[in-house]
């Protein structure tokens, strides 16, 4: 049997979405969780990865830099948080929601992996444990086998 | 179409300056990448391709630096450029920080 393609161009700059009625639930679910944190505190620590340290040799010129960009990048995040939320369902994407998509999953993904602690030398295991960290575990892993192919896919019309 | 007759200038007249003025390219900054244990090496190629126009070739080639050397110099220029830069790579996850080139 052909490996599932859940993500598929269609040519036309349109993409099908193919996902099961699980994978779609596991998104609906955890995207409001990170447009609640993002909007309720930006500086919450696990969201350090979506705001790096641009000037790790300057403190003010750093301080700066967060003043310039910080509110952008939050509104942009939030944009296609809710691009996603409103599309969960949807069978079939624009470029422009394909995008957001791509954002939105690697957002998560470096929320989760934050939490998770994960490591470069981190597997795969499959788990029937439905506690809080194997569930986000799974769901990490599953968003980076989803991120591949919304890459996959985007990489395809450049 | 109509050709465009060359118009002669003498090299010293597009290279010589009046004063003192330092005529190299305003690139001073430069634009790092480092290696984190979360990002997709193909969403990092991606990024690369889609912020910068690199090739797949020098894509890869800056991901795989990135990954293996645990940095890479993605682009440079002028401080407003690469502040710009350094935007659009925190808005697509990728940890990235800049420095002047003295």
């Amino acid at each position: 049997m052909a490996p599932r393609q859940p993500v598929v161009p269609n040519g036309d700059g349109t993409y099908s979405l193919n996902l099961r009625e699980e994978e779609r639930a596991l998104i609906a679910a955890i995207v409001p969780d990170l447009r609640g944190l993002l909007a309720d505190d930006p500086n919450d620590e696990m969201l350090t990865r979506l705001f790096p340290t641009a000037r790790p040799d300057d403190a003010e010129a750093e301080a700066e830099f967060r003043d310039m960009v910080r509110d952008e990048l939050v509104s942009k995040r939030l944009a296609r948080l809710d691009i996603v939320a409103e599309l969960a369902e949807a069978t079939a994407l624009d470029q422009e929601q394909l995008a957001a998509w791509m954002g939105a999953v690697n957002d998560i993904r470096l929320v989760l992996g934050t939490r998770l602690e994960v490591t470069e030398d981190d597997e795969f295991e499959e788990t029937d444990e439905a506690d809080a960290e194997s569930v986000a575990r799974s769901a990490y892993w599953y968003l980076g086998w989803l991120l591949e192919h919304l890459v996959e896919a985007s990489a395809s019309e450049l | 179409m109509t050709p465009v007759a060359p118009v002669e200038i003498a090299p010293s007249e597009v290279w010589e300056t009046t004063d003192d003025t330092d005529v190299r390219p305003d690139r001073p900054w430069k634009v790092i990448v480092w290696n984190d244990p979360i990002n997709l090496m193909s969403y990092v190629t991606f990024v690369f391709q889609k912020l910068f126009g690199y090739s797949k070739e020098k894509a890869t080639q800056l991901m795989l630096d990135v990954h293996y050397k645990g940095r890479a110099v993605v682009s440079d220029g002028p401080k407003e450029k690469a502040e710009m830069d350094v935007f659009r790579l925190h808005e697509h996850g990728l940890w990235a920080t800049m420095e002047h080139d003295d």
